[in-house]
């Protein structure tokens, strides 16, 4: 689409072009030398700070900060993504088959379910788990991922259904497939092979929610950041953030790049199933997937 | 139960600054995420791959992690601001690179042969993009950005745990208070996010219905 909003450039245009994109790119380039200027007189980049990973002060090793944010840090933030992921994609798929039930007094409560919790912000649910339900930390953080999250992979999979030419769910009664039969072995299959992608994306945002976790003390990496600059000093902190951004960053774009990749590779296989879809979730647009 | 009624006045200001952090961030995130999505399809490398680079950074990086970073680092390299400022600034700079994605996929969306027959007819890229495409996008573009607003209602919360005072910090309080309350209080505090989020969404999906409709 972009490349069709301006003419083919003649020459003229083209160098143009050429002059402003130079421009804007030196301007842009400026701006963030002189932000990481700023920052530097400001003395929290000194290069005796970067030593915190390599050697760093108070006794501590090289390796002591990299198991602190390797293995307690991340480690404890994909372990709880990794449970809350697995348990919304369970309670999610139930959700789904009870919403896509016939009889209307299984179908009201849970399209009602899935309604409040999607609206209700995780952080919250991890409280009430905590405090309401007297959870354990770990058990709470999991709790709100996994309520809130099963809400939304129960909406994605329902768009994933609802995309479906009706000829599937059709030909299914045809041959004398039961309901059940027909959403089990035909309908659910096909909708989270076609799914994939916005589930992964909802993966990444599941992942995303486990820092909430820093605010009702589940010790994860965020909290690992913290407790680290508490013990070599405030004025690691901007070192220690930096590297611990970094992290969160690499991880989630890796798995954004799965959704994508998958995406790409599963429309090109599936020529006759270009998803439409009727909702937000069945953007054709893989980037468009994640929900902020 | 009594923990609620007699903290109303405490749930309503809860209530009005989470209103106003949604508010306020909401329209920073709205200019600032257009600017962003014209940047993404502008014809100027450079500008594209700000915009690239912006929305793929801030996309990957948790709510958690910019509140921290304008919480705690921020004050560490540049003038302190108070912490309502700081969740404001966390809240639009998120927001903006959803913003940017509706935009860019709304704009996306218009028919190639629009912006082909506005070349055709001479217009330049400035008007072609805010007389024909941008009008047309900005219809496809309201219901998702709707959905964007109702996540950053729901995101509010993370400045709860930043000191500032919305619905979600109240929440804290009242059930450090009481906590024998607790599940009322928290109840309560879900039932306000709610009469925000719920609506919202319904409205959103009516929209959709109306877009789908008109075409």
């Amino acid at each position: 689409m972009s490349s069709v909003l301006y003419d083919t450039p003649g020459p003229r245009a083209r160098r143009r072009s050429l002059i402003g994109s130079v421009a804007t790119g030196i301007a842009i380039a400026a701006l963030l030398v002189f932000i990481v200027f700023r920052v530097a007189e400001t003395g929290r980049i000194d290069a005796e700070l970067w030593q915190v990973y390599t050697d760093p002060p108070r006794g501590s090793s090289a390796v002591d900060v990299w198991t602190s944010l390797l293995i307690n840090g991340l480690g404890a933030t994909l372990r709880a993504a990794a449970v809350g992921g697995v348990l919304a994609l369970a309670v999610g798929l139930v959700l789904v088959v009870l919403r896509m039930a016939k009889p209307w007094w299984v179908r009201y409560p849970a399209t009602a379910i899935i309604e409040v919790f999607r609206g209700l912000p995780v952080i919250l649910l991890m409280f009430f788990g905590v405090l309401g339900l007297g959870m354990p930390i770990f058990q709470g953080v999991v709790f709100g991922l996994v309520i809130y999250n099963a809400a939304v992979i129960g909406e994605i999979l329902r768009a994933g259904i609802v995309s479906l030419p009706s000829g599937q769910a059709e030909a299914g009664s045809a041959i004398g497939l039961t309901q059940p039969q027909i959403l089990f072995s035909i309908l659910l299959p096909q909708a989270i092979r076609r799914m994939l992608p916005s589930l992964i994306s909802q993966f990444v945002v599941l992942l995303k929610d486990t820092s909430l976790g820093f605010i009702i003390g589940y010790t994860e990496l965020l909290r690992i950041l913290r407790i680290n600059t508490e013990f070599f000093g405030e004025s690691y902190l901007f070192v220690l953030f930096f590297v611990g951004a970094a992290i969160y960053i690499a991880v989630n774009f890796l798995l954004s790049r799965l959704a994508i990749w998958l995406e790409r590779r599963g429309s090109m296989k599936a020529a006759g199933g270009a998803v439409h879809a009727d909702t937000e979730h069945a953007e054709t647009h893989p980037e468009a997937g994640q929900k902020p | 139960m009594e923990a609620v009624v007699d903290n109303l006045p405490l749930y309503w200001q809860g209530f009005r600054t989470t209103l106003i952090l949604a508010l306020v961030s909401g329209a920073i995130a709205l200019v600032w995420g257009t600017i962003l999505g014209a940047f993404r399809v502008s014809p100027v490398p450079p500008l594209r791959a700000f915009g690239g680079a912006y929305v793929e950074i801030v996309r990957n990086t948790p709510l958690t992690l910019v509140f921290f970073f304008f919480v705690f680092v921020w004050p560490q390299i540049g003038p302190s601001v108070p912490f309502f400022i700081s969740a404001i600034a966390a809240l639009s700079i998120y927001t903006a690179s959803f913003v940017c994605e509706a935009v860019r996929s709304g704009i996306n969306s218009v028919g190639v042969g629009q912006a082909e027959a506005a070349r055709a007819v001479g217009l330049t890229f400035t008007q072609t993009l805010s007389i024909i495409i941008v009008p047309q996008a900005l219809r496809t573009v309201v219901p998702p950005l709707i959905n964007v607003f109702i996540a950053l209602a729901k995101n509010t919360s993370v400045a709860g745990g930043f000191f500032v005072a919305e619905l979600f910090g109240v929440a804290r309080r009242l059930a450090n208070a009481h906590p024998p309350d607790v599940i009322a209080v928290l109840i309560g505090v879900g039932v306000a996010y709610l009469v925000i989020t719920v609506p919202a969404g319904v409205l959103a999906g009516y929209v959709e219905r109306k877009v789908v409709f008109a075409r």
